[in-house]
């Protein structure tokens, strides 16, 4: 018989040990996507892949350049349409927003950021590609706004409101409006913060497939403008993983790792960004 | 910053906008307070705008079947008859078996970041498990088609049909893509949400509780056990609500690797369907209103599920403590 003390003792290390065993066996995954991702994807990273257009089934080589541009232009126009509302809404919810709207806009942003991403595209869908009866980047780009705005929304506010009252009271003091106030001491303080959030929302969209499966859609081709169907990197893995053609698998492997190296690269810079500038979470 | 062009306040002009109560108030500040409600008007527009629309988009599926949609099992775009019942039963069981997975695991990383880790430890773990978070859902579904699949098919499975095979979970064919493999990759995307809302909730249990439990003898497991988590029961569960929220809307890694067949089966081994899975595979090919109506309704399901289950859960992490920063979980 153990001793109570010694029964105590060893409980102790044997569920400190399963806490260790638990945070281990939550990272094998990560390190196995990484691994799998880089060795799989690296061999079909060459000039072509960044060059050239996808070429039909029975080829060989060819790349996807169409979607590597396709997908700049949904994050760049996801950013345009997301990122000013998202900031404004957050100022608004920082400065002025313990009146009752203000409660139902912040409970708004957060059923909205746990909505999930494929009914978003059911509803870009019904909004815009019902009305301009075609799939089009621009569809997209609104689909994966619509997902960004409530983490850009609450991010700008949490940090607006990390900003010392003092700094706003001091630029009052010297006679600025409050607007002036606002935009010049109090959001410029928080912006690196603020940036933060927002790369980290962008990195999330970037990586969104589910959405752009009817909004964006795919192409095989280059899309001239904002209004054609869009080829991107995620709907590109999807369509080419779930083909059965050998050739079409490796373009894959190579664009997860060529989209896992964008987004992990915007996360760390995040990272890296909070820890070097005041005014960061 | 210049104010050189800014006039004292004691000789500005009167401004023409007068509040109810007859102040004076800055014409830039009445404009930029409206633009700013406005555009925060836009996320109550939107929120209300998406429900509007999948309501709209389904009213011919509600009206055709009713409440008989959740009941039946026969989806056959054919026929145009349509039944959510066995994707129901795939999105449940599916997001249930990953909470089987994640719950413990992400809790025990939870308690290891904010109770037992050397504060070295406590960046670099919190940092790869959100990176965990960071991979995109299809680079996911790449792996488990090619990584974990072919695992499950020939070592996993024919393991659990040996030892366990007289339990109806594990029996039928061994082909890797299933329930099992749906239920994994499920896991190891909301371990990162939970684990990290459970983090935040365990922090903010005050350290009073866990110095008087030390004080009087416990060891650092018994300070956890009996002074911090009952104070963040409520949080933890709030957590687990998340990670749930997460799991049943999850789309491209579960379509991936579930083998998308809607057979109802107990089977762990047997390929399964789910909501958002059906959403993704059929919508953009549907033809005819009432085939994209029956989809639309599957979206509205989980639509109004994943809202429910999201205020249930951010009611009871405010019970303990603000959410974590950015409020995106």
């Amino acid at each position: 018989m153990l001793s109570p003390y010694t029964r105590r003792k060893f409980t102790d290390v044997v569920v400190r040990s399963a806490c260790v065993l638990a945070a281990v066996i939550a990272l094998i995954p990560l390190i196995s996507v990484l691994y799998y991702v880089t060795r799989r994807g690296i061999g079909g990273i060459n000039l072509a892949f960044f060059t050239e257009l996808p070429k039909p089934v029975g080829e060989s080589g060819g790349g996807m350049a169409n979607a590597l541009v396709g997908t700049l232009k949904l994050v760049f126009l996801a950013c345009a349409f997301g990122i000013p509302p998202g900031v404004l809404a957050g100022v608004y919810l920082a400065e002025f927003g313990h009146s009752r709207f203000g409660k139902a806009v912040r409970f708004s942003a957060d059923v909205m950021s746990g909505v999930p991403s494929i009914t978003v595209g059911i509803f870009v869908y019904s909004l815009v590609v019902l009305q301009t009866k075609h799939f089009s980047a621009l569809a997209g780009g609104v689909a994966l706004a619509v997902l960004m705005l409530p983490t850009v929304t609450r991010t700008t506010e949490e940090l607006l409101r990390l900003i010392p009252e003092s700094l706003r009271e001091a630029a009052l003091g010297l006679g600025l409006p409050q607007w002036r106030v606002t935009l010049r001491v109090m959001l410029r303080t928080a912006a690196p913060g603020i940036a933060t959030g927002v790369m980290l929302a962008v990195a999330r969209v970037a990586g969104e497939t589910a959405p752009l499966l009817f909004t964006a859609f795919s192409n095989p081709f280059w899309s001239s403008g904002l209004n054609e169907p869009t080829a991107s990197l995620p709907v590109s893995i999807y369509n080419y993983a779930v083909s059965p053609y050998e050739e079409w698998h490796r373009q894959a492997w190579a664009a997860a790792l060529l989209l896992l190296l964008l987004v992990l690269l915007l996360n760390v810079t995040a990272r890296l960004l909070v820890r070097s500038r005041v005014g960061a979470p | 910053m210049s104010v050189s062009h800014e006039v004292s306040p004691l000789i500005r002009p009167r401004s023409w906008i007068l509040t109810r109560f007859g102040r004076e108030v800055n014409w830039g500040d009445f404009v930029f307070h409206r633009l700013t409600a406005l555009l925060a008007a836009l996320l109550i527009a939107a929120l209300t705008a998406m429900a509007a629309a999948m309501f709209h988009g389904s009213a011919e599926s509600l009206s055709k079947f009713g409440f008989g949609f959740i009941t039946s099992r026969i989806w056959d775009p054919v026929r145009d008859i349509y039944g959510a019942l066995p994707f129901i039963y795939g999105t449940i069981a599916s997001s249930f078996l990953a909470l089987c997975f994640a719950v413990p695991i992400s809790l025990g990383v939870a308690i290891f970041l904010s109770e037992l880790a050397p504060a070295w430890l406590r960046g670099p773990v919190g940092f790869l498990v959100e990176l965990l978070a960071a991979v995109p859902s299809v680079v996911y579904g790449l792996w488990g088609i090619f990584v974990l699949a072919p695992w499950l098919r020939e070592t996993v499975e024919p393991l659990l049909a040996r030892t366990l095979g007289f339990l109806p979970f594990f029996q039928g064919q061994q082909r890797g893509f299933g329930m099992l493999a749906g239920g994994i990759i499920l896991a190891i995307m909301i371990t990162p949400t939970i684990s990290s809302v459970s983090r935040e909730v365990l922090r903010a249990v005050p350290s009073a509780l866990r110095e008087g439990a030390l004080g009087l003898g416990a060891t650092p497991w018994e300070a956890v056990r009996v002074a911090v988590l009952p104070y963040a029961r409520s949080g933890l569960v709030g957590a687990t609500i998340l990670g749930l929220g997460r799991a049943l809307g999850e789309t491209m890694a579960i379509t991936m690797v579930i083998g998308n067949r809607s057979e109802m089966s107990a089977s762990l081994f047997a390929p399964s369907y789910t909501m958002a899975s059906v959403i993704a595979n059929e919508f953009s090919e549907a033809t005819g209103s009432l085939y994209l109506s029956a989809l639309a309704e599957v979206g509205l399901l989980l639509f109004v599920v994943t809202v429910l289950l999201n205020i249930v859960a951010r009611l009871l992490v405010w019970r303990v403590g603000r959410l974590p920063e950015g409020g995106r979980l």
